[in-house]
């Protein structure tokens, strides 16, 4: 039994059950797009099985050579988009603290003045000719991912009669199955409109929000160019132990 | 005192909000030349194997409005049950086939899916699952991605021993996630509240 066990080759784990407390519920009465899209049934739990536990996989050769600079991939020749220059860096890592190589990030984000490039944008401030706000990344071996981009503006949306969203960058992850799929928003440290913002508030774990807030990291800045921010993201974990001889990591 | 696990916690879910289209469509967004074309658009190779269909369906929120600003991501293995994936370590999958789409819903709640009928895949404890795609939802109000799954309506015998399928019967709600196949078209609308809601799953 016991050499059974040491050398028995098995398909990808399960994946850590995801925390429901720690995430924001589905219905949250602050936001209130939430009250027609939350579902009203319980969820159905089930232990990840192969559809889960497998998922899609980028090549780097797919990423160009500005998709992780906003600054620059969407002006025209020789111009650059206005605002705070910023260097956004981090590492995806799991539930163990292990890194996850390989996976695509996507991020979008308000330009410098709290706009959106998008149709159904209404806000007063104006479009930035040069700023598009979206690139994506793929993680190193090590995990490790990092972009170029200007600092978002804060913005109001019709939630509350006074709503403001705090300075913030979307975040879409992939891990290596489809069930760590992720989206989340990063925030910056020390903006006071993050404990106000009925979206952030959705969570109501203060260190879950505290975890998405990137803290300014000054040993990365760059001298005369661009302040930085350091923002980790955490992927469900594998179930998988040190007992099971795998093929590959998982 | 006892050893801290170190162990980390997922990072929280935060809505995809209304603009989602930038992240994950920027070229549907309107934002071109940025990236050549948007991801998951085509799941399809020349010379792909398997039955080609359309799914297609509409999604719905509980005032029976079109859910018109989601985006929908389905993820399914090839026409033999395989995997396209580094995770996947019972073989290769057909190369012509990416297992992975996107779609943007339109202006009537509607998405979109040129892609194969996928094999049946194996469940825990021995089990065969029917053949069936995952579907992850996100949007404005949607605060964290919702996932389901679709099975086939032409699957009756393999969909009765599904043991996943099996988990919803009990509620009666099994019949939310089997969609209706019409020739080579397979329907799945998905209500995200009310009487007929969809069963979403915690996996």
């Amino acid at each position: 039994m016991h050499d059974r066990l040491l050398n028995a080759a098995r398909e990808a784990a399960g994946f850590v059950p995801r925390d429901r407390n720690w995430h924001p519920p589905a219905l949250t009465p602050g936001y209130k797009s939430t009250f027609l899209r939350a579902p009203g049934q319980a969820l159905i739990a089930f232990d990840s099985t192969l559809s889960e536990r497998t998922g899609p996989a980028f090549g780097h050769n797919m990423i160009g050579a500005l998709d992780n600079d906003l600054i620059h991939n969407y002006a025209r020749q020789g111009e650059s988009a206005i605002g705070q220059r910023l260097v956004v860096h981090g590492r995806v890592l799991d539930e163990m603290g292990r890194p996850v190589p390989n996976v695509l990030l996507e991020y979008w984000q308000a330009n410098a003045g709290g706009r959106y490039r998008h149709k159904k944008e209404a806000y007063l401030a104006a479009l930035d000719p040069n700023f598009g706000g979206f690139g994506r990344s793929i993680t190193d071996e090590n995990g490790y991912y990092w972009f170029r981009t200007v600092k978002p503006g804060a913005y109001p949306w019709p939630n509350g009669v006074n709503d403001w969203r705090p300075a913030h960058i979307h975040f879409s992850v992939f891990g290596t199955g489809f069930a760590q799929r992720l989206i989340t928003q990063m925030y910056f440290e020390g903006d006071p409109m993050v404990d106000l913002c009925p979206i952030v508030n959705t969570i109501a774990n203060k260190a879950a929000i505290g975890q998405l807030v990137a803290a300014l990291d000054m040993a990365h800045t760059t001298p005369m160019d661009s302040l930085c921010y350091k923002f980790d993201i955490v992927l469900r974990g594998s179930r998988s132990t040190l007992f099971e001889n795998r093929p590959e990591g998982n | 005192m006892v050893q801290a696990l170190n162990y980390l916690k997922e990072s929280a879910s935060q809505t995809a909000g209304p603009y989602v289209h930038i992240g994950l469509t920027p070229n549907f967004s309107g934002i071109t030349g940025v990236i050549p074309h948007d991801l998951g658009k085509s799941m399809l190779g020349d010379g792909v194997r398997g039955e080609r269909i359309t799914v297609t369906g509409r999604i719905i929120d509980g005032g029976g409005n079109p859910v018109n600003d989601c985006v929908v991501e389905i993820w399914q293995a090839d026409a033999a049950g395989i995997h396209n994936s580094p995770a996947e370590h019972r073989g290769a999958a057909d190369p012509a086939f990416t297992g992975w789409g996107r779609c943007p819903a339109d202006a009537d709640g509607r998405y979109r899916f040129e892609t194969i009928k996928p094999g049946p895949v194996p469940g825990p404890n021995g089990t065969l699952m029917a053949p069936h795609i995952s579907f992850w939802i996100v949007a404005r109000g949607i605060n964290i991605g919702l996932q389901t799954r679709m099975y086939f309506s032409d699957e009756e015998e393999a969909n009765a021993a599904d043991p996943i399928l099996a988990r919803t019967r009990p509620l009666r709600r099994d019949h939310t996630l089997v969609a209706r196949r019409d020739g080579d078209v397979v329907t799945f609308d998905i209500y995200l509240q009310g009487e007929n809601e969809t069963v979403f799953f915690d996996i």
